[in-house]
């Protein structure tokens, strides 16, 4: 009798103390949040309509945001991110706008450009490289196709082309 | 146009299960002499009854039957099941449990290569929780020597296709508690140790001629590991998780404990360690995995042999183990060449 | 010295005997070659001849493309007659080629020699590059790329490469045997052009007459030779790093990274041709083998010869040949035409009969018995990689290093199931290395984001600090 009791009050206490320890709290936000950063594409682009990917992160993390509004990471992003949350997988929400299909990336026509250094401020990644009264020019490499950089734009100087191909460096040659 | 290799070792599936059969022979002679002939009819009944549902389930799954039926993992599965029952065991019992195995445990979950837990695991486990009974009735071995009566070729046969023995024998004139029965009985009603394992059915080691099964058996085992069939991870560590637990409790009581020698040649402890912990499919992926896996096999089979409800809980172990290889696999991935630890 | 073990491998029959008897002859020249403009890792060559024009034996006719690329000489005295597409054996589809009408003349085109210990190693590498070399191990990539990465570190050690490990090929073998003296100068100038503090040549156990030919021709100089076991593939770079050093290459890395930069003898003794006698990378070894073949041999042969060209030399078809493979049995391409040409890569031509091949039978279900992993010379479990290449389970198959698999054939020989490993997994890399390149790319993208986020708050509390700063001399002041 009794040790049944004392077995039941154990096994009751273990279990008690794993649900309290796997439940989300503020100081697993942060590590949450990386681990959700970590699947997001890194576009930079807002489209989520927050101030970039370990913002969204965070958001989902605090049960802010929803998991299906990243079009650049598509639906694998949309599941990855429900598989690290052991929630239901959800299709990108269409209100978040869409991407391309094949990867593109800014290009600034240089004969246009009047140096106004505004694209510069708007790119996320520093991509843009200039000064002010000096032409500008895109990084291709560094450039995630986040199309931030186009409205601040006074001329209409820069446009979206396709990323240049990417050879992927074979691991061993 | 075909792609390199060009060259591929002429191996096969069936190889491989056929040389594990033949290392089976050994423990089943030496069975047959300790038993008599009702394991070659035991035996006579499941490998048909296991080639036949393999026949139909890969006939309802609308897949090619000839290689699958040719690759001899039904028959290691019939062959297994057969070692474990008693040998005179009524037909129908085998029967069913072979087709549970072949049926249920391998084709529900994809056939060949896909089933999670051992067939031959399944199908016993089935059978002794659902016919304790008749699983006890094991015959004595080596009747003569414990005075016993032993049945001829065609009272085995009565016995086993009617469920009656001849009218000039009794069960309880030929059959004996295996050794694990008699210890666990014995123990539990009070007796020391050395009454436990007075009983005529004990021998040098273990119990009489069961001790003989288990070096053919290990004979086998020793034949599969020198051939490459089997790597030795899986059976070491299966054979040192019995050990351990079995010396560590032996030296804090021996009058309530048996030796780790009684518990190596007990049961289905060998069996166990060469012939299915070492079962590819349902076992570890890795080096690390394996011995993980062997580990928890031998020490689970010690908790239910000793503080469990079954005389032998080698077949428990084997399929809690099985449920637990996902796990293993996840947590035992070797480190591959230029990464980091 | 001490090696480390090599986890993994197979002992193969290595079928070097019928090839390897006869000493290394010249093959015939034909009237027209075939010249690949795409013959080494990385984007193709261009050309620089146009159809019609006169070449030397030795000229540049193709300069480097774009990315990884070589320059390629005219390996006879001719006439340009077209640039076009023809059938290769190195890649599946024809590939442009610049076809040279032979005028017999020999005719060579003059480069100037150098002294290859007065140039600075930067011009070195330089110097190497002009010569056309690359890898003739069979990656074929660039030597000058190779050297000018290594240059960059100090203390290199220098391996040379003459552990062939795959079956049939004997080209290194021979080579070591009859031009040691090449090799050991091509060390000392590989050497010099990345700085390297040591050099060690490391063959097979199953080379005992290269050994010797080594040994006699070192001369008590600082440069090693290591025996190591004939151990399928024992020879890969990877493999022979670990071997010699006990240290690995990490993984998306050079071996640069642990100071080792590796080199087939075949390469070595094409730099030396190149330095000491200013003969550009026009010619190779081949051998040529196979049951199907009269007199198996090894042939020095221009690049852009017919391969039937080198059939011929050896006494042509015995018999009809079920297969005609470049490389060895294990890692090699099937091709369809003897009418390919020699290229850099060429190492090895079979012409295999049904009994030389062991085709696989029919493919079952895998038992997961491990025969794969055992073998493994990267440590993968080919077995678990299988099931997640079913699935296109790319980031399991990334987790799990398949982009660490290096193709060696190793899991598919020993499969009793008979699944063509190696395949599928060479089907599912390019979908590992994209998404390797993606986590690369957005890896880079977050750290320059929260560089700039860190940026901006630093100037955000800078311009505050200003503010405060301003505002307390003004308070100050008032009071």
């Amino acid at each position: 009798m009794l040790t049944t009791i004392v077995i039941v009050a154990v096994l009751a206490a273990a279990l008690a103390a794993s649900i309290w320890w796997s439940a989300p709290r503020p100081d697993r936000i942060d590590d949450l949040a990386r681990r959700i950063d970590a699947l997001l594409p890194q576009t930079q682009c807002r489209r989520c309509t927050f101030d970039g990917c370990k913002p969204y992160a965070t958001a989902i993390a605090r049960g802010e945001a929803d998991i299906n509004q990243c079009p650049p990471g598509g639906a694998a992003t949309a599941s990855a991110i429900a598989d690290l949350l052991r929630r239901e997988p959800l299709p990108v929400d269409a209100r978040f706008g869409a991407m391309p299909q094949i990867p593109e990336v800014a290009w600034i026509d240089e004969s246009v450009c009047i140096g106004c250094t505004k694209c510069i401020q708007a790119c996320p990644v520093d991509a843009i490289v200039g000064a002010s009264k000096f032409m500008h020019t895109v990084i291709a490499a560094e450039c995630t196709g986040c199309e931030l950089c186009i409205p601040p734009c006074p001329v209409d100087c820069i446009e979206m082309r396709p990323a240049p191909l990417r050879i992927p460096v074979a691991v061993n040659r | 146009m075909p792609t390199a290799p060009y060259v591929v070792a002429q191996d096969s599936v069936g190889r491989v299960m056929r040389t594990v059969i033949y290392a089976l022979i050994p423990a089943v002679v030496m069975h047959v002499i300790a038993f008599g002939i009702g394991l070659l009819v035991q035996l006579a009944i499941a490998i048909p009854t296991a080639l036949l549902a393999e026949a139909v389930a890969l006939r309802l799954r609308g897949q090619a039957v000839r290689p699958f039926v040719m690759d001899g993992s039904a028959v290691i599965t019939a062959m297994l099941i057969a070692l474990c029952l008693p040998p005179l065991a009524p037909w129908w019992l085998i029967v069913s449990g072979t087709a549970f195995a072949i049926l249920l445990a391998k084709h529900l979950y994809g056939g060949l290569g896909c089933n999670p837990f051992n067939p031959a695991m399944v199908g016993y486990a089935v059978l002794l929780v659902s016919f304790p009974l008749h699983l006890t009735r094991w015959l004595a071995p080596d009747a003569a020597a414990l005075q016993l009566a032993s049945p001829g070729v065609g009272d085995t046969l009565q016995a086993i296709f009617t469920g009656q023995l001849p009218g000039s024998l009794q069960w309880d004139a030929i059959t004996s508690p295996t050794p694990l029965n008699a210890l666990r009985t014995g123990l539990t009603l009070g007796h020391t140790m050395q009454e436990a394992t007075a009983a005529p059915i004990f021998g040098v080691l273990g119990g009489r001629g069961w001790n003989w099964i288990n070096v053919a058996i290990l004979a086998g085992g020793i034949v599969l590991l020198a051939l490459r069939t089997i790597r030795w991870h899986a059976p070491v560590a299966m054979l040192l998780g019995l050990t351990v637990p079995a010396v560590v409790m032996y030296a804090l009581d021996p009058g309530a404990y048996p030796g780790p020698v009684f518990h190596l040649t007990a049961g289905a402890s060998v069996l166990c360690a060469f012939f299915i912990a070492t079962d590819p499919v349902s076992s570890a992926t890795s080096d690390r995995g394996k011995l993980v896996y062997g580990a928890g096999i031998g020490l689970v089979t010690y908790i239910i042999r000793t503080w469990g409800g079954y005389p032998d809980g080698v077949a428990f172990a084997v399929l809690l183990m099985n449920m637990a290889v996902p796990l293993i696999d996840r947590f035992t991935v070797p480190r591959v060449y230029g990464h980091a630890r | 010295m001490n090696l480390d073990a090599m986890r993994g491998g197979l002992r193969l029959d290595a079928h070097k005997e019928r090839s390897t008897r006869m000493p290394i002859r010249l093959a015939s020249v034909p009237g027209e070659l075939i010249v690949p403009l795409d013959q080494h890792a990385g984007t193709a060559a261009v050309a620089c001849v146009s159809p019609g024009e006169r070449v030397l034996r030795g000229q540049p006719i193709a300069r480097p493309g774009a990315q990884l690329s070589a320059w390629i000489h005219a390996p006879v005295s001719g006439t340009v007659v077209a640039i076009e597409p023809r059938p290769v054996a190195h890649v599946g589809a024809p590939c442009a080629c610049i076809v040279i009408a032979n005028d017999g003349r020999d005719e060579r085109y003059a480069h100037e020699p150098v002294d290859a210990m007065t140039l600075t190693p930067a011009a070195l590498c330089e110097h190497i590059g002009r010569g056309g070399i690359v890898g003739l191990g069979g990656a074929t990539f660039p030597t000058a790329t190779k050297l000018f990465e290594a240059a960059t570190h100090d203390d290199m050690h220098l391996l040379l490469n003459g552990a062939e490990c795959e079956p049939w090929i004997s080209c290194d073998d021979m080579l070591m045997r009859e031009r040691a003296a090449d090799i050991l100068f091509g060390a000392r100038v590989l050497m010099r052009a990345v700085n390297a503090a040591r050099c060690t040549i490391a063959l097979e156990d199953d080379a005992p007459q290269a050994l010797q030919a080594l040994q006699q021709a070192q001369g008590g100089s600082d440069i090693q030779i290591v025996v190591v076991p004939s151990v399928y593939p024992a020879g890969g770079e990877r493999q022979l790093i670990r071997t010699l050093t006990g240290r690995e290459v990490p993984t998306g890395g050079l071996p640069t990274d642990i100071g080792v930069i590796c080199q087939n003898v075949g390469t070595a003794a094409a730099v030396a041709r190149w330095i000491r006698d200013a003969e550009p990378l026009i010619s190779r070894i081949v051998t040529i083998t196979g049951s199907a073949v009269r007199e198996p041999s090894n042939l020095e042969a221009r690049l852009g010869t017919p391969i039937a060209t080198l059939i011929e030399d050896c006494g042509g078809y015995e018999h009809d040949a079920l297969q005609l493979i470049v490389g060895g049995t294990m890692m090699g391409l099937s091709f369809g035409t003897d009418s390919a040409p020699v290229v850099k890569a060429t190492n090895c031509v079979i012409a295999a009969t049904a009994a030389d091949l062991q085709p696989r039978g029919m493919e079952m279900p895998c038992i997961r018995c491990g025969n794969c992993s055992e073998v493994c010379p990267a440590f993968l479990l080919p077995q678990q990689l299988h099931w997640l290449a079913r699935v296109h389970d790319v980031p399991a198959l990334d987790a799990l290093g398949l982009a660490d698999c290096i193709e060696c054939g190793c899991c598919d020989y020993v499969c009793p199931s008979q699944i063509p490993l190696t395949q599928r997994f060479r089907e599912s890399k390019p979908e590992v290395l994209a998404h390797i390149a993606a986590r690369t790319q957005a890896n880079a993208a977050r750290a320059r984001f929260e560089a700039r986020e860190e940026r901006l708050a630093r100037l955000e509390r800078e311009q505050r600090a200003r503010l405060e700063e301003k505002r307390r001399q003004l308070t100050g002041r008032k009071s």
